[in-house]
């Protein structure tokens, strides 16, 4: 069954046309890769199914439900998160706080129970702490959780984003470059977390990426747009062979074909 | 901690004693939970007994300084925590003193029984402000809200139910426990009491789930926005609980004065409010309070030079800012 | 008075008023262009540049008289005065501050606002000052309105400052970089331009105009106060809003607006003078709820 269903989605900027028509799904469970040239429409396209950016025309079925045109936290809370190309951390805020702020959505503490401290209010602020605590020592950061975000490694305030994304309890991860200022080590921690993140918990995962080889390596399925079109879709070694692939992306810059 | 550190200290001291060096040490010392409930403890046994040996103007003048800080928490809870500029904030002020003013005076309400009423009016207030204007860029937000305020203010003027230019005079003292409140250090303790409401409802709402949604929002809307946050209802909800401490506060001071004119209602007070909660320092509630404090005091302590006061107030002001742009007391983080 | 009358009567009034608020407004509207400050203060330069061209004009009219040379002379001379004034505020005051919280450098032109006024109110005991001129009242007649040559004068001087900013703005290499330095700081920056002089540049020019539009007024009313830039600052500032803030024809624009529309405003039944500017607020909310860009601001492409 399809989580995600993208139906003839199209985004205008003025005259430029940054997404035209594109049509997509993603299977539940599956970890699937949307690549493609630079400017090619990815990371629109990522915003235009957050809500970051109201897409003009189409439709997204997202577990039956439409979100087209819906405001970013309405799609969060029905169980899509994100996580940012470049970084967007609460910098001045611990890593724990980070992450409890993915929790937001799924409680509910109004203004009276959290003035008086409300037996209610009180489990669930304990419940968030700890699941905040479990998705930080998820990604292996939980040690670091009383420092404030903007003084980790940049590797770990990736992790971080990721761990603040699960805190959502989201259904389908959505993640903008994930491999971006890694190192090769970093790289392979990071295709090993996608992987549990798909096994243990059950997340489906999508995702932008430019390095072939962390594609190829981690999705069963890749999705390759150009010009805001779809231009292909298929596995590792069917996309490595398309003929309309290798024209408009590999053809172009071989380096990062390999 | 310096001690554990015999050679941090020495170049510690070395340091000439400047205020950022003394607020330094402030944070210090109140990191110990001990200390810092003993200071605690000690501040409220002293303006406990204050009105015991203090003469009437020092009572007037730190009971206008409770009021003041009861109005620097509610706007703080805007400023401070939710990130939005507000520089119309006597309006909310105005509505909860013209409705106690109004419902005791016109309609012989019991001054009790008219704070439901000051409160659920200042709701409104909030809603019909921010409801339209809170997606609005932060400066424009600014502007919208120096708007209403002034819009507010005009209307009171202007209309007759509120008194015209002249206000409304003779507003009924309350009763309290069969005692009918007129002295200053009945007004004083009333307004501690308050003070002490707004702190707790403050901090509490500081340490929740609000708390941090405000937070939130404040570093990085977008991203408050992907973690599933609906920032326009945070934003509201910080705007509307502003509103309510400023209506409240609204209603004790109508009582206090028993009149009200639409002059305490000016540009110039709202931007006093927010002066207050920026010197002292953003989000931190005991910044705040001192900031509300030096608002009072400084005039005061300076009466002697008359008309130079306000002038001597926006030099330390400016010299204040220049130096120390993160306030006196602002929220800090290891 | 006739419909026509009452209506000329009220476009006289508007236009002049609009440029009062247009002149301002620039001041406003380049300043929050370039470094995204709300100067408070800018109102009050408004008034110290009145006041600056009272002064100057006590001591020329002896000399030349206090016809319109003598206003002209006082006006270049407070026009510079003041515009130093502002590039010595920015300097003092706001370059300190400009990477710290937004909020803390408004803080800090509150803080000079009370500064500025509260000297003035010092030295002038708070009191109305008589702004003399031998201007008098000669003037042209329009059916039952009175138009003074001064009034003419005024809103073609008013003409004059804006088209002069324009070909600045549009024409010179520092008109260039400021609307490059509106765009993008560091990128100047990197490019060799000196950022802090163009500001100071900014400053002096948005100063000077303000102080241009504070002589006119007390040429206009015929007396001034230290309080007169409170309202008008405010207002100019909702001017330079409506019409887009950081846009200067849009200021210019916007000012014009608001002047005629407030100038109508006092004729509509049940708004009277008393609500106009509770009409005057009214118009800005409403603009920003459904066009918050402004008339002539551009809309933002927000980018993640």
């Amino acid at each position: 069954m399809a989580i995600l269903d993208v139906r003839n989605l199209t985004l205008r900027f003025g005259g430029l046309t940054a997404i035209n028509n594109l049509s997509f799904a993603i299977e539940d469970n599956s970890i699937t890769a949307l690549i493609g040239p630079n400017g090619a429409g990815k990371t629109s396209a990522f915003n235009c199914l957050t809500g970051f950016y109201k897409a003009n025309e189409g439709e997204i079925l997202f577990c039956g439900k439409n979100l087209m045109r819906k405001r970013p936290f309405k799609i969060t809370e029905s169980g899509m998160a994100r996580t940012f190309q470049n970084l967007r951390l609460f910098k001045n805020k611990t890593v724990l706080e980070n992450v409890m702020s993915g929790m937001h959505c799924r409680c509910s503490a109004g203004i009276i129970s959290s003035i008086l401290r409300l037996p209610a209010q009180r489990a669930e602020e304990k419940k968030t702490r700890e699941f905040s605590e479990e998705c930080l020592e998820f990604v292996g950061i939980l040690d670091q959780k009383d420092r404030l975000a903007q003084n980790l490694p940049y590797g770990d305030q990736r992790r971080l984003e990721w761990a603040r994304a699960l805190a959502t309890q989201p259904k389908l991860l959505l993640l903008d470059e994930p491999g971006a200022g890694l190192n090769y080590d970093e790289k392979k921690e990071l295709i090993d977390l996608i992987k549990r993140i798909r096994r243990e918990l059950g997340i489906t995962i999508l995702l932008i990426e430019h390095d072939m080889g962390l594609v190829m390596n981690v999705s069963e399925k890749i999705i390759v747009i150009d010009y805001g079109q779809m231009i292909a879709e298929g596995t590792a070694d069917e996309i490595k062979n398309n003929p309309r692939v290798i024209e408009a992306y590999l053809g172009k810059d071989e380096e990062e074909a390999v | 901690m310096s001690a554990e550190n015999p050679k941090v200290m020495e170049k510690e001291i070395q340091k000439p004693l400047s205020p950022g060096r003394f607020t330094d040490m402030l944070y210090e010392l109140l990191g110990n939970k001990r200390i810092r409930y003993s200071v605690y403890a000690a501040l409220v046994i002293t303006a406990l007994v204050i009105p015991s040996f203090a003469d009437n103007y020092v009572l007037e003048v730190f009971t206008n300084a409770y009021f003041y800080i009861i109005l620097c928490l509610g706007l703080n809870i805007v400023v401070g925590y939710a990130g939005l500029l507000d520089l119309g904030y006597a309006a909310f002020f105005a509505v909860g003193a013209y409705t106690t003013g109004i419902l005791t005076s016109q309609f012989g309400f019991n001054f009790w029984l008219t704070i439901p009423f000051s409160i659920l009016f200042s709701v409104i207030a909030g809603v019909i402000i921010g409801g339209p204007t809170l997606r609005l860029r932060s400066d424009y937000l600014a502007i919208v809200t120096l708007g209403f305020g002034e819009i507010t203010r005009i209307a009171a003027r202007n209309l007759e139910i509120t008194g015209g230019a002249s206000g409304l005079i003779g507003i009924d003292r309350p009763m309290l426990f069969g005692m009918r409140l007129y002295q200053i250090h009945h007004f004083y303790f009333l307004f501690f009491v308050l003070v002490i409401l707004a702190i707790f409802i403050s901090h509490r709402l500081y340490n929740s789930r609000l708390g941090r949604a405000w937070e939130y929002i404040r570093e990085d809307e977008d991203a408050a926005e992907a973690m599933g946050i609906d920032r326009v209802r945070y934003k509201l909800y910080a705007y509307v609980m502003g509103a309510v401490f400023g209506g409240v506060a609204g209603s004790f001071f109508a009582v206090k004065m028993t009149a009200i004119s639409p002059q305490t209602f000016l540009f110039t007070q709202s931007a006093m409010i927010l002066l207050a909660v920026v010197l002292g320092g953003m989000g931190k509630i005991q910044g705040v309070i001192v900031g509300a404090l030096l608002l009072v005091f400084f005039p005061e302590i300076f009466r002697g030079i008359g008309d130079m006061r306000m002038l001597v107030f926006g030099i330390v002001l400016l010299i204040i800012m220049v130096f120390r742009p993160q306030g006196i007391w602002p929220t800090r983080r290891s | 008075m006739s419909t026509f009358d009452i209506f000329l009567q009220q476009l006289v009034n508007g236009l002049l008023l609009g440029s009062f608020y247009s002149l301002i407004a620039l001041g406003y509207s380049m300043v929050y262009g370039i470094i995204k400050l709300l100067n408070f203060a800018h109102g009050d330069i408004y008034m110290a540049g009145a006041f600056v061209g009272l002064i100057a004009l006590s001591f020329v009219s002896g000399i030349v008289g206090a016809g319109w040379l003598g206003i002209l002379i006082s006006m270049v001379f407070s026009m510079i005065a003041v515009g130093l004034l502002g590039v010595l505020i920015q300097r003092a005051a706001y370059r300190p501050l400009l990477n710290a919280p937004r909020l803390s450098i408004l803080i800090t032109a509150i803080g000079v606002s009370l500064v500025l006024y509260n000297s003035v109110m010092v030295l002038t005991d708070g009191e109305f000052k008589a702004f003399t001129t031998d201007l008098g009242f000669a003037g042209v007649g329009l059916g039952n309105v009175h138009i003074t040559y001064t009034q003419i004068i005024l809103v073609l001087a008013t003409a004059a400052l804006m088209i002069s900013l324009n070909l600045f703005i549009s024409k010179t290499k520092y008109g260039k970089a400021m609307r490059a330095i509106a765009l993008d700081k560091d990128a100047c920056r990197l490019m060799g331009i000196n950022v802090n002089k163009i500001i100071a540049i900014t400053f002096f020019i948005g100063s000077a105009l303000a102080a241009a539009a504070g002589i006119m007024a007390g040429v206009y009313y015929g007396s001034i106060h230290f309080f007169m830039g409170f309202v008008l600052g405010l207002k100019a500032f909702t001017a330079a809003v409506i019409g887009g803030i950081g846009s200067i024809p849009g200021a210019m624009i916007g000012g014009l607006v608001l002047g005629l529309l407030e100038a109508a405003g006092t004729q509509l039944p049940f708004i009277g003078s008393e609500w106009k500017d509770v009409f005057a607020f009214s118009i800005l909310i409403l603009l920003l709820v459904f066009k918050p860009t402004g008339i002539l601001g551009k809309t933002e492409t927000e980018r993640m």
